[in-house]
């Protein structure tokens, strides 16, 4: 008897979602198989990669990128620019760290002047991440969003505690994509879809980042998120569920030891840059094969080899 | 994929003679299917009928056990597809791989960065643990490296397409249990040959995966059923495609000629591009590898990868914890605060990023708190007030400090009370809520 091959086939299809305009803009979803398994069928929009910059300068994450981006200052749009012609990134997150209220509490105005210049500086879409105080984050997503009418950005992100004010303006007002954060919980994911429903966003305007890990950190749960919610998604045609998934691993990746311990604190460990590049490289595959349409890196080098294992698995 | 009590019971004599200790062969088969009884119950199933039977409900994958003393591992076994369905149970293997044109100097390089890659995490020893060597056209070269690495007491992997080279390099380490790989369809015959001798599981390798399934069938008949199938293929997307058609094909699709383990060559895919294998081993990790070659190993590698295989094979009932004991940062002091949480590792790992980040010495303790969050632990009455304190009497920290301040997590700030009664001499001070806000706390502290 001849091998006879095993074929899955689902009824469901992951959502496409535009991002950016013009030549540089794109769609991600479209699938309707488990990622990356084109020998099942269809597998959709290829995966997209952005890099992370921030509204600080790169100092304030190291040394290594410090050195990196020189040529840009404390610049953000020369950096966003330098970013977007060096290393071709499909999207640029701009992470708004310093508007933190711990921390340098910039005011939204300013958050919002930084935003437009980012964004009249590069061709590729946008995504606008917050400094994880949710109230902050939502009046400086509000006034980004009313800034950069009609450039199709991504708001990431509107969670449960202000997914109304997010989402109101963010998608229904000046009609820019929404991210549903949650964190790492199948039942929590659904529902912020839903109540965003509820609220009048379209399904076409929404992306879920459903929390991230980095590997050895309780990555388990965020690849058994996926799996299950691909297997609603997919299999049972769940359509609170068929949302894609774009995941900022580097929000995470770069603030565990194995990234963070300088060569003078783990000796045995070798290069720190090289290490948190390891890391990040094996988050963001490990993100997609579970189920990310889109993840965030932050290092150029982990962004080249994230994009070349796309390819060949494309 | 058991058989029905129907099927049973067509394979007993149906003469009802009552020596299981049933009235009818009907009752005895429907509770044989059930799995309550033990089909060899009945003295007269025919051999036959028992190799159908203990087919039919066999795992639908293979383990396998291979290397010798504490380099054995097991590898297969796996009943899921999804780890939420049910605990994956043998973790992927790392093998570094050796070749016969490798000189000296880069031979003792490789097995230099073997011995020091040897590390603990949380309570798991991470390293690599196996060899591969390859023969391609040096057999003296070949032999050679195999004898300097086989020194290193790891599972041996030998690999060769030639059955006289075979031959003789298992002979070398055929006491240590090892795999020999490189089996195909010119040379099956004598590879099993060389399998069966030694009682070792052997590797099969076809252009295709309908030539593979061929092999296994031929492997099958030639009567070596201990097999492991390399599903490497000639590029990065066919690896990807046979490694899950293959794993698949045993879980879900019923189909046992595909119910082994299998191994990809990383190191050959990635070609020459660390950075590559470390995202196809980490596929591979999620994706159904049994053993992944790489070209080698460092810190750099391994912290993620097997950082992430330790993540992925944990059982889902079980919280992953930490050893409670007291863990210091930055060299503490004898006025460095001290630190409070649970053995929930995963709070563990948040915590101590924060404390790191923050670059302040401190002390941290962790009581045996059950392994969980710390709302859930103190919920569960094991992160109160005499938990703690017998934490800290036992940590020894009391003799040590000369500035006694024990900070505990903002949310269980109600056990600030019971703690101050507890620990007479002690400053109870309530920390943040979250870790996030560890470092700017921290740094108000000092
Ligand atoms: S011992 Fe075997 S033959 Fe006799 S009744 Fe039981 S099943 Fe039937």
């Amino acid at each position: 008897m001849g091998y006879k091959k095993t074929v899955k086939k689902y009824n469901g299809t992951i959502n496409k979602v535009t991002l950016g305009t013009g030549e540089k803009a794109f769609e991600i979803g479209g699938r309707n198989v488990m990622p990356f398994y084109k020998f099942d069928g269809e597998a959709g929009e290829q995966a997209k990669v952005g890099i992370e910059i921030s509204d600080e300068p790169a100092s304030s994450w190291s040394e290594a990128f410090a050195e990196l981006y020189k040529e840009a200052g404390d610049d953000t749009a020369a950096w966003a620019k330098l970013v977007e012609e060096k290393y071709a990134p499909d999207f640029i997150c701009l992470r708004f760290d310093g508007a933190d209220p711990n921390g340098k509490n910039k005011s939204v105005e300013e958050c919002v002047e930084v935003a437009k210049k980012v964004a009249d500086e590069i061709s590729v879409p946008l995504v606008v991440a917050g400094s994880k105080n949710d109230e902050k984050d939502s009046e400086v997503f509000q006034k980004i969003a009313e800034a950069l009418q009609g450039k199709n950005i991504l708001i990431l992100s509107a969670k449960e505690e202000n997914y109304k004010a997010v989402g109101a303006a963010g998608a229904l007002a000046y009609n820019q994509k929404i991210s549903a954060e949650s964190s790492v919980d199948i039942n929590l994911a659904k529902q912020l879809n839903i109540l965003l429903g509820q609220l009048g966003v379209k399904k076409e305007s929404v992306i879920m980042d459903i929390g991230s890990a980095a590997v050895g950190y309780g990555f388990e749960y965020v690849t058994s998120t996926m799996d299950r919610i691909l297997l609603a998604s997919l299999g049972q045609n769940d359509d609170t569920l068929q949302m894609p998934i774009i995941t900022p691993i580097s929000f995470d990746v770069w603030s565990v030891k194995e990234a963070l311990a300088t060569e003078a604190d783990e000796p045995a460990w070798g290069n720190q840059i090289e290490r948190g590049i390891h890391m990040e490289v094996s988050t963001a595959v490990s993100c997609l094969v579970s189920g990310s349409d889109a993840v965030i890196v932050r290092h150029p080098k982990s962004l080249e080899t994230v994009k070349k294992f796309i390819e060949k698995l494309s | 994929m058991g058989l029905t009590g129907l099927e049973i019971f067509k394979l007993t004599p149906r003469t009802n003679c009552k020596e299981c200790g049933f009235p009818t062969c009907m009752a005895f088969s429907m509770k044989v299917a059930s799995g309550a009884v033990e089909i060899e119950k009945c003295p007269h199933i025919s051999d036959e009928a028992k190799g159908k039977l203990s087919e039919a409900t066999a795992p639908p994958m293979k383990t396998f056990t291979i290397g010798k003393g504490d380099a054995e591992r097991k590898i297969g076994g796996e009943t899921v597809l999804y780890r939420h369905e049910k605990t994956l149970v043998n973790k992927p293997l790392v093998a570094v791989a050796f070749d016969d044109t490798l000189n000296a100097e880069e031979v003792d390089a490789k097995i230099n960065n073997i011995k020091d890659v040897d590390y603990e995490r949380i309570g798991e020893q991470m390293n690599a643990e196996a060899v591969l060597v390859r023969y391609g056209t040096d057999k003296e070269s070949f032999l050679n490296i195999l004898d300097k690495v086989s020194q290193l007491g790891k599972i041996n992997i030998v690999y060769s397409k030639d059955a006289s080279v075979a031959k003789e390099a298992i002979e070398k380490v055929k006491d240590t249990n090892p795999v020999l790989m490189g089996a195909n369809k010119d040379n099956l015959n004598d590879m099993v040959a060389i399998a069966s001798e030694n009682k070792i599981v052997l590797g099969l390798e076809a252009p295709t995966l309908e030539e593979l399934y061929d092999l296994v069938q031929a492997a099958d008949k030639a009567g070596h059923k201990d097999l492991i199938l390399n599903t490497t293929g000639e590029e990065i997307g066919k690896a990807f495609e046979n490694t899950v058609e293959v794993r698949r094909a045993a879980i879900t699709g019923g189909d046992r000629t595909f119910g082994y383990p299998s191994l990809v060559f990383v190191n050959d895919l990635a070609e020459g591009d660390e950075f590559m294998e470390t995202a196809l081993a980490s596929t591979l990790v999620l994706r159904y590898g049994s053993i992944i070659v790489l070209s080698d190993i460092s810190y750099k590698r391994a912290l993620p990868l097997f950082g992430l295989r330790q993540n992925i094979y944990t059982d889902p009932q079980k919280p992953m914890r930490v050893e409670p004991k007291v863990y210091e940062f930055g060299a503490p002091k004898e006025d460095s605060p001290v630190l409070l949480t649970v053995d929930f590792a995963l709070t563990y790992f948040v915590v101590s990023g924060e404390i790191e980040r923050a670059k302040s010495p401190a002390w941290l303790l962790i009581p045996d708190a059950g392994g969980y969050s710390v709302l859930t632990s103190w919920a569960a009455g094991k992160f109160g007030g005499s938990v703690i304190r017998n934490a800290v009497k036992e940590s020894g920290l009391e003799e040590k400090l000369t500035k006694k301040r024990l900070v505990i997590p903002g949310k269980v700030a109600v056990l600030k009370g019971d703690i101050e009664e507890e620990l007479p001499g002690w400053e109870v001070i309530v920390g943040p809520d979250e870790a996030m806000q560890i470092p700017k706390f921290l740094k108000e502290l000092v």
